[in-house]
Order: C-alpha cells, then sequence, then structure tokens
C-alpha cells in the first residue's frame, strides 16, 4: 500500500515537473524552431510546430549579410580577454587573503564585494567620456578592461571561497619538507585549485559574455559583440524573425552548453559563497 | 607563524587587485560627483560651469524622475514576488524523487543563461506580438481577444521577460538551500504525525528564511539596473511608461547629451543601490565568520 502511495507520488511529481519544466524552456526552444523556418512561416497562423519545411537557409544568411562570425570573435575575444586578465589578477589576490589573512582580510573581501554593488549606470558618464577622449569607444581592448573590472570581485570571491576549502594541514606538510612558496603553489596548491579555478572560470565566461550595460553602451559596429549585433534586430525594419532566430540560437548556443555544466558554481559564485 | 617576508610576498601579491578596484571605484565616481555640480552639456562644448546642486534639483523635481522611481519599484517588486512565488514551489518540485531530475533541471536552468537582448527580442517579437505572436495565437484559439503587450500592459510585459529570466536563479538557490536541510529532522516530523503542510511551514519555509533573504538581495541589485530589456523592447515608452532609472539616465546622458543631470541621476542610483548593498553585506558578513 505504501508503496503504491510512492509510485503514484512519483508519477505526479514526475508529471508536474516535465510540465513546468517544458514550459519555462518552451521560449527557447520555440526560438530554435523558428530559426529553422522560412520568414513566412515564422510570421504564419496559426503557428506549426513541427510540420513545417526545415531550412538551414537563414543561418547562411545571418553570416552573409551582417558579418555574424566577427561578431562572435568579438564576444570570444572580449568575454575570454576579461575573464583571463581578471584571473590573473584574483588569483594571487585570493591566495594571498586565504592562506595568510590578517586582521583585515575580511574588511578587505566585504570592500571588494561593495564595489561590484556599485550600479553601472552611476559610472556610465564618466567611463563613456574617459572612453571617448582616449578613442576606446568601440574598441575590444576597451570593453576587455571594463568587463574585467566588473567581474574582478566575483572572481576574487569566487576563488577564496575555493582556496579556504584547500586543508591547511596540506601545505604546513610541504613547508615543513622545505618546499618554498614557489614550490608549493606549483605543485601543491595548483593541482588542488584547479576545479575551483575551472568553474570560476566558466562562471565568468557566462557573465561576460551575456553583459548588456556596457557593451550595449560603449560599443556599435567594429567592435560589437554577439549581445550588441543581436540588439541590433530590435530596430523596426530588422524584423526578420527566423534571421532574428537563427542569429540568437548561435549566439546562445555555446553558453547554454557551459552554463549547463555550471550549474553548482553558479549558486556559489553569485551568492558570494552564502548558499552552497 | 608568518614570517616578515612571507607577509610582505603576501601584501605584494594583494596589491595589484586591492588598487585596481580602489581606482576603479574611486576615479569614476569621483568625476560624477564632479560632473554633477556643473552646467554641462555635449552639445553645448566648453559653456561649463559650476551650478552646485542645480542638477539635483532638477533631476529630483523632474517628472520623469518620479515616474521612473516608481517603475523601478514596480519592476524591483513584482519581479521579486513572481520568481520567489513561483520559486519556492519549483524548488520543492525539483526536489521530490522525479524520472528525469537532472533533465528538468537543465531546462528550468536555460533562460539564465540566454543573453538578455536574446530573451527580449524573442519574447517581443516570437511570443508577445499581438497579430503573429504566440500568445495572440493562443488567445484566439479559446476564443480572447489578443493582448497587444507592449502597447496595452508595457511594463507588465517587460516584467514578465525579466521574471522569466531570474526565475531559474531562483529556483536554484533555493533548491541547493532545500537539498541542504537535514532528512532526518523532517522524517521526524512525519513519524510524529505531522501534515505535509505543518512540516512544510515549521520546518521547511524556516530553513529557507536565509537563502530568500539571499535571493532578494542580490536580485535587487542586479534588478535595479535593469537595462537591455528596456533598451530593445520599448525604449523606455510609450511615453515614460517603461522608463526605469537606469534608462532614464542613460537617455539624458546619451541622448540628451545634459553631462550634469545624467551625473547627478547616478548618484542618486549608487545611494539606493548601496541602501540594498548595505544589508547584503552584512549578511554575507555573518556568514564568513562562521
Amino acid at each position: 500500500m505504501a508503496r503504491m502511495a510512492t509510485t503514484r507520488r512519483v508519477a505526479i511529481s514526475t508529471a508536474a515537473a516535465w510540465l513546468f519544466g517544458f514550459l519555462i524552456f518552451f521560449p527557447i526552444l520555440w526560438m530554435v524552431l523558428a530559426s529553422f523556418k522560412t520568414e513566412l512561416e515564422a510570421f504564419a497562423i496559426p503557428p506549426s510546430f513541427l510540420f513545417f519545411h526545415w531550412t538551414t537557409e537563414n543561418y547562411a544568411t545571418v553570416q552573409e549579410r551582417s558579418d555574424y562570425l566577427l561578431h562572435a570573435l568579438n564576444s570570444i575575444i572580449i568575454a575570454g580577454g576579461s575573464t583571463v586578465i581578471a584571473l590573473l589578477i584574483a588569483i594571487p589576490a585570493a591566495w594571498s587573503m586565504a592562506f595568510s589573512p590578517t586582521k583585515r582580510t575580511k574588511d578587505i573581501l566585504l570592500w571588494m564585494l561593495s564595489t561590484k554593488m556599485m550600479p553601472p549606470v552611476g559610472v556610465l558618464v564618466p567611463i563613456y567620456l574617459i572612453y571617448k577622449t582616449f578613442g576606446l569607444l568601440d574598441s575590444r581592448i576597451g570593453l576587455v578592461f571594463i568587463l574585467c573590472l566588473g567581474n574582478l570581485p566575483i572572481v576574487i570571491w569566487m576563488l577564496f571561497t575555493y582556496f579556504k576549502e584547500i586543508p591547511r594541514d596540506i601545505l604546513e606538510a610541504a613547508r615543513m619538507d622545505g618546499a618554498t612558496i614557489g614550490r608549493e603553489l606549483v605543485y601543491v596548491l595548483t593541482p588542488m585549485a584547479i576545479p575551483g579555478l575551472a568553474s570560476t572560470l566558466l562562471l565568468n565566461l557566462i557573465l561576460a559574455w551575456n553583459e548588456a550595460f556596457w557593451t550595449l553602451n560603449l560599443s556599435t559596429s567594429n567592435a560589437a559583440p554577439l549581445t550588441t549585433f543581436i540588439a541590433s534586430y530590435s530596430s523596426p525594419e530588422g524584423l526578420f524573425w527566423a534571421k532574428l532566430s537563427a542569429a540568437s540560437t548561435l549566439a546562445i548556443a555555446p553558453i547554454l552548453v557551459l552554463g549547463w555544466f555550471s550549474q553548482k558554481q553558479l549558486v556559489r559564485g553569485l551568492t558570494f559563497g552564502a548558499v552552497k | 607563524m608568518a614570517t616578515r617576508q612571507t607577509q610582505f610576498l603576501a601584501r605584494s601579491l594583494l596589491a595589484p587587485a586591492v588598487v585596481l578596484l580602489f581606482v576603479w571605484m574611486i576615479v569614476p565616481l569621483a568625476l560624477t560627483l564632479y560632473f554633477s555640480t556643473l552646467h554641462y552639456s555635449l552639445l553645448d562644448p566648453g559653456s561649463e560651469s559650476f551650478v552646485g546642486l542645480e542638477n539635483f534639483e532638477y533631476f529630483l523635481t523632474d517628472p520623469a524622475f518620479l515616474a521612473s522611481l516608481r517603475n523601478t519599484l514596480v519592476l524591483v517588486g513584482s519581479v521579486l514576488l513572481l520568481t520567489i512565488l513561483l520559486g519556492i514551489p519549483l524548488a520543492l518540485l525539483l526536489d521530490q524523487p522525479v524520472v528525469g531530475r537532472n533533465f528538468v533541471r537543465l531546462m528550468v536552468i536555460a533562460p539564465f543563461f540566454v543573453m538578455p537582448t536574446v530573451s527580449a527580442l524573442v519574447w517581443k517579437n516570437l511570443l508577445m506580438h499581438p497579430v503573429s505572436g504566440l500568445f495572440a495565437w493562443l488567445a484566439r484559439l479559446v476564443g480572447l481577444t489578443p493582448i497587444d503587450w507592449f502597447n496595452d500592459v508595457p511594463l507588465l510585459s517587460v516584467i514578465l521577460i525579466v521574471a522569466w529570466q531570474w526565475l531559474p536563479f531562483a529556483t536554484l538557490i533555493l533548491l541547493t538551500a532545500l537539498q541542504s536541510l537535514d532528512e532526518e529532522q523532517k522524517e521526524a516530523a512525519e513519524m510524529d504525525g505531522a501534515s505535509a503542510v505543518s512540516t512544510f511551514i515549521y520546518i521547511t519555509l524556516p530553513h529557507l528564511a536565509r537563502p530568500i533573504t539571499v535571493v532578494i538581495l542580490i536580485e535587487t541589485i542586479f534588478l535595479l539596473t535593469v537595462f537591455a530589456e528596456i533598451f530593445v523592447t520599448t525604449g523606455g515608452g510609450p511615453g515614460l511608461q517603461t522608463t526605469n532609472i537606469a534608462f532614464l539616465i542613460y537617455s539624458q546622458a546619451l541622448i540628451q547629451f545634459d553631462v550634469g543631470s545624467a551625473s547627478a541621476g547616478g548618484l542618486v542610483a549608487v545611494v539606493i543601490a548601496n541602501i540594498v548593498a548595505f544589508f547584503l553585506v552584512r549578511i554575507v558578513g555573518r556568514n564568513l565568520e562562521a
């Protein structure tokens, strides 16, 4: 009897979970489907769900008409570059705070966190004017720089929480054996820190890839990453649903895959370790 | 047992990050503060002059400010309410034994990884278009008049899009918290004859109090500056109906080129965000000591 109830309970919760999961995912699915339709079919009422003439021509047109690959490359350079530079600055800082904490470490960490709380729009005007003065508007280097600074607090925080979990006994044992700090870093710490480094890298790639305040305000064409490129479809004359869908599918596909791998780290990274 | 040498090393490793973040925080903010006291229009270069607090007076008494403050609060409040009220049952559901749970999780989390410009345009066109959108088709299917989303209920439309993006975040955090809940405690309550409802109210909900607070604070920080979704769908309109503070400052700075009053607005935004940040930093700080 109890077993029956359990089976029924599993069946009900499974059905409900799949239904809600599907509803939430549906807009993405609908977009992917539209990307394989002709423009006419994408507009058609009643809409066709699966039985339409499948075509891949939108993907070809998007590249031909708008140089999609340039914008994809910009996204890769901007997201990748800002993440790597942020890591290079953050690793030593987080290492130092995790393994040689001082009285002020906690204050420094909280202060770094508070810089992330500053709304970007509060400093839009000076950043825009500085960039204009130095010719950094619509430049990749300018965006790399600003996204790097914007994400630096999160990178340091995530690394700090990961480094904190590395047992200190191991370090002390290495020190007893006469390892220098350099050797300790290379042979002991790095292998243990790689999982944390990888998830920090992943989460920040995702955040930088999707960043849509600075990229929209500071880039227009040459340095425009995919966020800005997709936004150009918002003008009424640019309304081609199938092409918009194809461009969008390409823009989110890589990050969706990365994102699915980093679900757990996402919680930790975005809550600054407050929820694990 | 740190020697002076390792202490020095530790400090020099920390220094670049601290210096960079310090400069990043202070220089633009100081410039914003400085500009906010000037009459400074990019359309009229060379006419900069000190005007004291005039820009603040202008910004704060501008009817657009009150409208955008109201829109900001409605947007933040509604999205918080939607994501938490839907996120709790969704997290509870995913915490149940579900066949294919990992796959369902992937579907639920997906919207969070979609870039804001994509989700806004897909919703605006493919779903919410008054004639060819899927919602319009569904409405006609059941005999209703389709809603012209972005004309009739523009702010609600933006709210729905943003809530769709943030629901995964709330759900995922609440689910993570649920999974750390002590099963034994729940089982003991069930053994004692507690109903599912009272188990939820007396055991699960108190356990979720902290993660819910964290969700509220973190979402608030991001939601206060929602920008891309408004930028690509409504451009703040019709009228001022979807202009929030972030968008108002953007339009004063980069459309009307009024640097002075945009800077004053920027400082107002910083103050509002700081009120929220104060509480978040306290919660995180408490966690750091544990």
